[in-house]
């Protein structure tokens, strides 16, 4: 294949590890905004989506489409119920402590994990996707007799690809609005500001780090659920993702949501296509020296605010 | 209507009220008076719940506060203007305004109440407050406290660091209040500017309540405002 259709064909495949990165990329830099709380667990509630999304399949059985769509609903909230009560009975009690709470949920990550392996094996676990048309893309290209559409072999991707990148676009737009346009975003973005006056007009803080533990953990484990058609479920699947977000908040600015989208868009477009032409170990030695990169010349990250 | 008794309160291990007493009734200002670290600010965010009650209680209309949840003690009607404003920056004027509105479930009436109040916020709505000037952030902080159209409204040196014509403005909605029957706790550090407006006074010495007078007696003979103050 042309160098042409075989960067197309790498950024597709950037584009889908992109939008599965956004989503969790965007729990753990909710949970850090609102909380201060750095969750080392945040990988495991992403693998702990996928798992259950297996578990959730196969139990229904039946059509592809009908356990994948019952798996959208309840892995996501199954996996932010477990996080919430994570919460309230691990991390309220450390008050917060920004050091204990590091520890804390280090040792949640084993928590999570260890129990999934004794309750589903360290079997990887297939899930079918709920449609998988492949699609043929044409190309395009400038030649004597002026611009002509051709349709070169092995440039395709899915139905199911293009339906991951859309799906997680309709799940950012209304995470927006969430935050933006509604009581409950403007809920938590004042015990963002301020927790403590937050408290002092009504504002039930607790419950407030509860719901966004929980929400946090809920986009982690949808972007798993959308991405276990393509990857297999296993145990020990919580450790890309959680160092792939870590340098996506990191690049983007602790807290800052539009960063987020930014570096999670870069960092997966950049792993797709270095994985492509080159090896996706590469792709992840760059992407930590890009991390290394923003700590020494821009610490609060390309969208975050210094703290004066 | 506020009745504070004997309340004792910690940051971590570190006592700092060592028992402070104080009532406020309707209609009425009360002010605390003390030097700098008496611990005033640390017996509003006691009364507020920020910080626990070891001992003593707090009670508002008979009903005691030290045991609810800090966040139902300003649905109770407990207003907090803090020291310093702490407005929610990067909210609008509106959404800071919202958030008062929220603690009580107050609607449009209430907004239009304290828009007529400060009239400026009006022009700044869809400004953020962090943005705003010194002026105009006390101002919102005020209006912020009054959408809850609370009982009892605790105010901590709201005249800090503002110029003299905002000052007066501040007071002049000070006293309103008092006049539509809010019961006020104010902090103040200019001592001018507390006899203007306050009934009686309590005095704070190493979170303790010392002594207490009235206004007007001490108009008359301010020997008590050497003694505990140096003025």
């Amino acid at each position: 294949m042309e160098f042409g259709p075989h960067l197309m064909l790498a950024s597709l495949e950037g584009a889908v590890i992109a939008s599965v990165l956004v989503l969790t990329s965007m729990g753990l830099s909710i949970v850090f905004g609102v909380m201060r709380v750095v969750n080392v667990a945040h990988g495991e509630f992403y693998m702990l989506g996928a798992v259950l999304a297996w578990y959730v399949t196969s139990l229904l059985g039946g059509h592809p489409a009908v356990g994948f769509v019952a798996a959208l609903v309840a892995a996501p909230l199954l996996v932010g119920a477990i996080a919430a009560s994570a919460d309230r009975v691990i991390l309220k009690h450390l008050k917060y402590d920004p050091d204990r709470t590091i520890v804390a949920t280090i040792g949640l990550l084993y928590i999570i994990q260890q129990t999934t392996l004794m309750t589903f094996g360290p079997d990887a676990r297939p899930v079918a996707p709920p449609f998988n048309h492949r699609l043929a893309l044409p190309w395009f290209e400038f030649g004597d007799s002026g611009f002509a559409m051709y349709w070169p072999w092995g440039l395709s991707t899915t139905s199911y690809k293009l339906f991951v990148i859309a799906a997680a676009a309709v799940v950012l737009i209304a995470l927006w609005l969430l935050i933006t346009r509604t009581k409950i975003g403007l809920i938590m973005r004042a015990t963002q500001q301020d927790s403590e006056t937050a408290q002092a007009f009504g504002i039930p803080v607790g419950r407030v780090y509860s719901m966004v533990f929980g929400l946090g953990a809920a986009l982690a484990a949808l972007g798993a659920v959308l991405v276990v058609p393509i990857q297999q479920a296993h145990y020990l699947m919580g450790a890309d993702p959680l160092l792939l977000s870590f340098i996506v908040v990191i690049i983007g600015g602790l807290g800052s949501l539009p960063g987020t989208v930014v570096a999670a868009l870069l960092i997966g477009m950049s792993d797709g296509i270095i994985s492509v032409f080159f090896s996706p170990t590469l792709a992840k030695i760059i992407a930590t020296f890009l991390v290394a990169m923003v700590l020494v010349w821009r610490p609060q990250g390309l969208f975050g605010r210094s703290v004066p | 209507m506020l009745e504070v008794k004997n309340i004792h309160a910690a940051y971590g291990d570190a006592i700092t009220l060592h028992g402070v007493s104080f009532d406020v009734q309707p209609s009425e200002i009360l002010c605390l008076l003390g030097r700098n670290g008496a611990g005033k600010t640390t017996t509003l965010k006691t009364v507020m719940g920020i910080l626990p009650v070891t001992s003593g209680s707090v009670t508002l209309e008979g009903e005691e506060m030290s045991s609810l949840p800090p966040h139902e003690i300003p649905r109770r009607g407990i207003g907090y203007i803090p020291q310093g404003r702490r407005l929610f920056p990067e909210l609008t004027v509106n959404q800071n305004i919202e958030i008062g509105l929220m603690t009580r479930g107050m609607g449009k009436d209430t907004k239009e109440w304290v828009l007529e109040l400060f009239p400026r916020l009006r022009e700044r709505l869809k400004q953020t407050a962090g943005t705003l000037s010194g002026g105009e952030q006390q101002m919102l902080a005020t209006a912020r406290a009054l959408c809850l159209r609370p009982k009892v409204l605790l105010l901590d040196e709201p005249t800090e660091g503002l110029q003299p014509s905002m000052i007066a403005l501040i007071r002049d909605v000070i006293l309103k209040m008092k006049n539509e029957g809010f019961a006020i706790v104010l902090v103040e550090q200019k001592v001018d500017a507390v006899l203007q407006v306050a009934d009686r006074v309590v005095f704070i010495e190493n979170g303790r309540s010392v002594d207490r007078a009235t206004a007007a007696d001490l108009k008359r003979d301010p020997q008590m405002l050497t003694q505990y103050l140096g003025v």
